[in-house]
C-alpha cells in the first residue's frame, strides 16, 4: 500500500521510547507523529532527537504520512530539533503553540536554510501548525496562509482552554468556538483541519460522540494519543456504504441533468443544489482516499 | 573527540539498549556487550558500535552495552547520544552535509 492521502488519524509516539516508536507503525493511523515535545523529559531531549532522526531516516514506514513534532518555537531545543528533523526528511514538521504568522515564516526560512546546507530538495517538507492558545485561534487564517509549506492546522484543546482560563470538559463546549475558528481558517486557506485530542483513552463512547462532532463540523481528521483510539476515529472519518451510495446517486443525477440540459435537477423529489453536490463530491473523495470501491 | 567523563544513554526497556561510555586513555576501544540476542547478533552489534565510535574520531573508550533487542538504528542513536554526553558536546548535525564531506556511519 502506498502512502495515504488521508489524514483521519495522527497518532503521537514518544521520542523517548524506541518500543513506542517502533510499535506505533503497526496500528492503522494515517499519520504517525514522532514526538520530541511533551512526551519527552527535558533530560532526554538530546537522546530523543537522535533516536527520532535515525528511525525516521532509516526505518520510516512507507505507508504512512510521517511527521516530527519539534519543541516550541521559543524553547532552547528548537534549533537542534529543526537541524535533526529536516535531515531526517519526514513528510512534515509539526510546530507546537503557533500564535503568529511571522513565527511560521521564520521556521519555514530556517527549514529552507537547512535543506540547502544538507543538499536536500527545497520546499518538500510540509508544516502542520498546532493552534493551542486564544492568540493562535484568533490568528489562525494568517498562520494557515503564512507559507506555502503549511498544509494543516491542528487544534490543541488542553493548552487552548488553559490560555482562556476555561475548564476542559468531555462535552467540549469550551472549544466549540475555537473548533469553528480553526476550521473556517483552514477552509479559507485551503489547508487541512485536524481536530483536538479526546483525552480519556478509556472512554470509547465519549470518543465516538466527540469524533462524530469533529466530522459533522467538517474536520479532516483528529489527533489521537493512544493506539486504541485509532480505529474509532478512522471509522468516523470514513464514509459509510449508505453515504457513498447516496453521494453517487446525487452525482449521477447531476450528470444526467447536464446531459439533458436541465437547469434544475431533482433526486427522490428533492432539488439538488450546489452544496449537496459539493458534499457528495467530498464523500466520494474520502471514499477514494480510503481505497473503497463503489 | 575526547571522552571526558562517564555517561549513559538508553534504557533497559524492550527494543532499547543502555550504553555506558567511560574514558580509557591510551588503552584503545573496549566493548563489553550483554544482549538478549548475543549469539545471533553479537558480532553485528559490536561492528555497529565500532563504526559509530570511529565516526566521532574516538580511539580510547570503554563502551558497556546492555542490549534488549535494539535494532541497528536505535543502537546508532543511543551510542551517539552517550558519546555526546561523555564528550560534553552537542551532536554536529552538519557534519555529514555535502560541503563537509564526511560519511555517516
Amino acid at each position: 500500500m502506498g502512502k495515504t492521502a488521508l489524514k483521519r488519524t495522527s497518532l503521537y509516539a514518544s521520542g523517548a521510547s524506541p518500543v513506542n516508536l517502533l510499535q506505533a507503525r503497526f496500528y492503522h493511523e494515517d499519520c504517525l507523529v514522532y514526538d520530541l515535545e511533551d512526551s519527552v523529559p527535558i533530560a532526554e531531549k538530546d537522546a530523543a532527537r537522535l533516536l527520532v532522526y535515525h528511525l525516521v531516516k532509516y526505518q520510516r514506514p512507507t505507508d504512512k504520512y510521517v511527521l516530527i513534532r519539534v519543541n516550541g518555537i521559543y524553547s532552547e531545543f528548537i534549533d537542534e530539533d529543526l537541524e535533526a528533523a529536516v535531515r531526517a526528511c519526514p513528510d512534515a514538521i509539526r510546530i507546537p503553540k503557533v500564535e503568529y504568522a511571522n513565527e511560521v515564516k521564520r521556521i519555514a526560512e530556517r527549514i529552507t536554510e537547512i535543506e540547502k546546507k544538507a543538499g536536500l530538495p527545497v520546499g518538500k517538507i510540509e508544516l502542520w501548525c498546532n493552534i493551542e492558545s486564544y492568540l493562535g485561534a484568533l490568528n489562525a487564517r494568517e498562520i494557515a496562509e503564512a507559507d506555502p509549506r503549511v498544509v494543516a492546522l491542528a487544534l490543541g484543546a488542553e493548552d487552548y482552554t488553559a490560555s482562556l482560563r476555561a475548564t476542559r470538559t468531555k462535552e467540549g463546549l469550551e472549544i466549540f468556538y475555537a473548533r469553528n475558528l480553526v476550521l473556517t481558517a483552514c477552509r479559507a486557506a485551503g489547508v487541512e483541519a485536524i481536530d483536538a485530542v479526546f483525552s480519556d483513552i478509556n472512554d470509547k463512547e465519549g470518543l465516538m460522540k466527540d469524533v462524530a462532532l469533529s466530522k459533522n463540523l467538517g474536520f479532516d481528521g483528529k489527533t489521537v494519543v493512544h493506539p486504541r483510539q485509532v480505529d474509532v476515529v478512522n471509522a468516523a472519518f470514513t464514509p459509510s456504504a449508505k453515504e457513498i451510495r447516496y453521494a453517487k446517486r446525487v452525482l449521477d443525477a447531476v450528470e444526467e441533468g447536464k446531459r439533458e440540459g436541465k437547469g434544475a435537477v431533482t433526486l427522490d423529489g428533492s432539488m439538488i443544489d450546489k452544496p449537496m453536490e459539493l458534499r457528495a463530491r467530498t464523500t466520494l473523495a474520502q471514499a477514494d482516499a480510503a481505497g473503497i470501491a463503489y | 573527540m575526547e571522552i571526558r567523563k562517564t555517561a549513559v544513554a538508553g534504557t533497559l526497556e524492550s527494543s532499547d539498549i543502555m550504553v555506558t561510555i567511560r574514558p580509557n586513555p591510551g588503552k584503545g576501544l573496549q566493548i563489553e556487550l550483554e544482549s538478549v540476542v548475543l549469539s545471533m547478533f553479537g558480532d553485528e552489534i559490536r561492528k555497529t558500535v565500532e563504526e559509530v565510535v570511529s565516526s566521532f574520531g574516538i580511539e580510547d573508550a570503554v563502551v558497556e552495552l546492555q542490549d534488549k533487542g535494539a535494532i541497528d538504528c536505535v543502537i546508532r542513536a543511543r551510542v551517539s547520544a552517550a558519546i555526546c554526553r561523555a564528550a560534553e558536546t552537542k551532536f554536529d548535525w552538519s557534519a555529514f552535509d555535502p560541503e563537509n564531506g564526511r560519511e555517516e556511519a
